[in-house]
């Protein structure tokens, strides 16, 4: 009796997940049919399967969109920024944990209040400062931002797991000779190798996909990152439903198959990042 | 480390380690966050060099504008309905998938998917769905409720938004669910059993207590995400149809950069900054408060 009982919650269970999957995959799925249809075969039917697999609007789109350019400059801003998020937010929660003087709390109380506040309540002033001393329009100056958006997590992040790092560690080193710079490189920082991770996974996500920031600082067509590109790409060619659903496959392609590849740190970093 | 007992020596340690992020902090973060503090006491309008003083007249300006204050309660609405639904399927999502089924992995994965895409493309692939295929779908299955597009009436294209949002964001929230009921200690649950609580109970009373840490997490999240949500307003609806789903983040990036009206603009900007600071500060204060030890 018990065993039946428990079955059929089970089935129910699986019924409810299995009707949300459905809804949750269907978009994309209609996207990639559609893909590869031409505009009167999606304005006939949009759920039919397409007559033949033709490639035309994927390349039509990869040269209209300027692919080569979006993706190069996202891949450039995004490395950039995470790298140099991840080694100068690392020194400084060290040097914020390992000296306790006054001036290194309030620092470190300023960042992490500074985290409530929201892009919108910056990005009117950000433009204009920036705008002013000319440094609009690179992807030099986007990263410079990211760096200044990513460090106060980044740093709140390290700052609880090097607490946990005890100091014995770093004394026996001393020891043996190392100080300094080489005190960190060597002993400190390949400790931090799995929240480094974390941090670089959630940075990631959020640079790669990111749209209102570059979208006020790049302005010339050739620095677009990927989604500007594709925001361009598809307010130009909405009514063109095949090649701009051409255009958001290509888009997505890059990102489902890191996705594929690496799915376990992925998920796994969420997950340590919302416990810090 | 040795210890710097000089003030030269300390600024210098400082320097060498924390001073590009301080610099770079400051300057990205804080300095703009006073300055636009300064700029909604000024007459500035993005073209001329000088600017005046003016007091709070862009405050007044700002809550005397009736399309900020609907824009305001369409968003209080917007985060309402999102940051409810996003957690509740978040929460069933999670509580589903740990209790060790077939696949779950593979389901966990599926429902993630989304956080990995931004929000433009989002937004333009349900916009495809919206207004071409529940309309192709409406007409020829007789669905009288999908042959016009959502997008199209205010009301419904309001409730694409909702959809929209909740679809992206109830993955993320998945996953940080999971790992809270994933620490709920098994003794616990095991000695509910044996006093004999149902399902319902153990729910009730062992359950949620225990995860109120992530429960904690996952209503920041929303509230704070929901506030400031852009990418898929922009891609989705545009604002649309006639300017009826223009949240909050919208309104004042048009407000400054389209109208130039950057004083009022950022004096709106300052206000959403102190409800959301607001907001947040209660909630986590609420959700503390609830926490129990095991």
């Amino acid at each position: 009796m018990m065993k039946k009982k428990g079955s059929i919650t089970s089935i129910i269970k699986f019924l409810f997940l299995g009707i949300f999957f459905l809804a949750y995959m269907v978009p994309f799925i209609f996207v990639l049919i559609n893909s590869f249809k031409s505009k009167k075969e999606i304005l006939l039917n949009p759920m039919a399967l397409p007559s033949k697999i033709n490639f035309t609007n994927f390349l039509t789109a990869f040269n209209k969109m300027d692919y080569v350019h979006g993706f190069t400059n996202s891949l450039i801003i995004t490395v950039f920024s995470v790298l140099l998020i991840v080694v100068l937010s690392s020194m400084t929660a060290y040097i914020l944990v390992r000296k306790k003087w006054k001036f290194n709390q309030a620092i470190f109380f300023v960042m992490v209040a500074s985290m409530i506040i929201p892009f919108q309540a910056i990005m009117i002033p950000l433009v204009r400062i920036y705008g002013s001393i000319g440094m609009l329009n690179s992807k030099w100056a986007l990263i410079y931002m990211y760096i200044g958006f990513g460090t106060s997590l980044a740093v709140f992040m390290f700052h609880g797991f090097i607490k946990s790092i005890p100091l014995e560690l770093e004394e026996a080193a001393m020891i043996d000779g190392a100080k300094g710079m080489q005190l960190f490189y060597l002993i400190v920082f390949p400790l931090l190798k799995p929240i480094a991770m974390t941090i670089a996974i959630l940075d990631v996500l959020w640079i790669w996909n990111d749209f209102l920031l570059p979208s006020l600082v790049l302005i010339a067509p050739e620095q677009r990152t990927l989604p500007l590109s594709t925001f361009y790409f598809y307010g130009t060619y909405t009514a063109d439903y095949g090649l701009s659903m051409a255009g958001l496959i290509l888009t997505i392609i890059p990102v489902i198959i890191i996705y594929l590849i690496l799915q376990k740190y992925i998920i796994n970093g969420v997950l340590q990042g919302s416990i810090k | 480390m040795r210890e710097e007992s000089r003030f030269i020596d300390k600024l210098k340690t400082y320097i060498v380690y924390a001073g590009p992020t301080t610099f770079v902090f400051f300057t990205v973060i804080i300095l703009p966050f006073l300055f636009g503090i300064y700029l909604t006491f000024t007459s500035y309008d993005g073209i001329s060099n000088s600017h005046n003083l003016v007091g709070f007249a862009n405050y007044i300006e700002a809550f005397k504008d009736t399309k900020f204050l609907a824009s305001f309660l369409l968003t209080l609405k917007y985060v309402l309905y999102t940051v409810v639904f996003t957690n509740v399927i978040a929460f069933l999502f999670a509580y589903i998938l740990t209790s060790g089924m077939k696949g779950q992995n593979f389901f966990r994965a599926g429902f993630f998917t989304p956080n990995l895409i931004g929000g433009i493309i989002l937004g333009f692939i349900w916009q495809f769905i919206f207004s071409k295929l529940l309309v192709y779908i409406g007409n020829n299955f007789n669905i009288p409720i999908f042959s016009t597009s959502w997008l199209a009436d205010p009301v419904r294209a309001f409730w694409t938004l909702v959809i929209v949002s909740v679809w992206q964001n109830s993955g993320y929230m998945m996953v940080i669910y999971i790992a809270g009921f994933m620490n709920v200690p098994k003794d616990l649950l095991e000695a509910a059993n044996i006093d004999g609580a149902n399902a319902w109970r153990r729910m009730v009373n062992v359950i949620i207590p225990m995860m109120i840490p992530s429960i904690t997490i996952c209503l920041f999240l929303t509230l704070q995400r929901g506030f400031m949500v852009y990418d898929v307003n922009l891609a989705l609806t545009k604002g649309g149809p006639f300017k009826s789903t223009e949240l909050i983040s919208m309104y004042v990036y048009n407000q400054a950069f389209l109208s130039q009206k950057y004083g009022v603009g950022q004096a709106q900007a300052f206000v959403l900054f102190l409800v959301v600071a607001l907001v947040s500060v209660i909630q986590v204060y609420f959700s503390k408060k609830m926490e129990v030890e095991a």
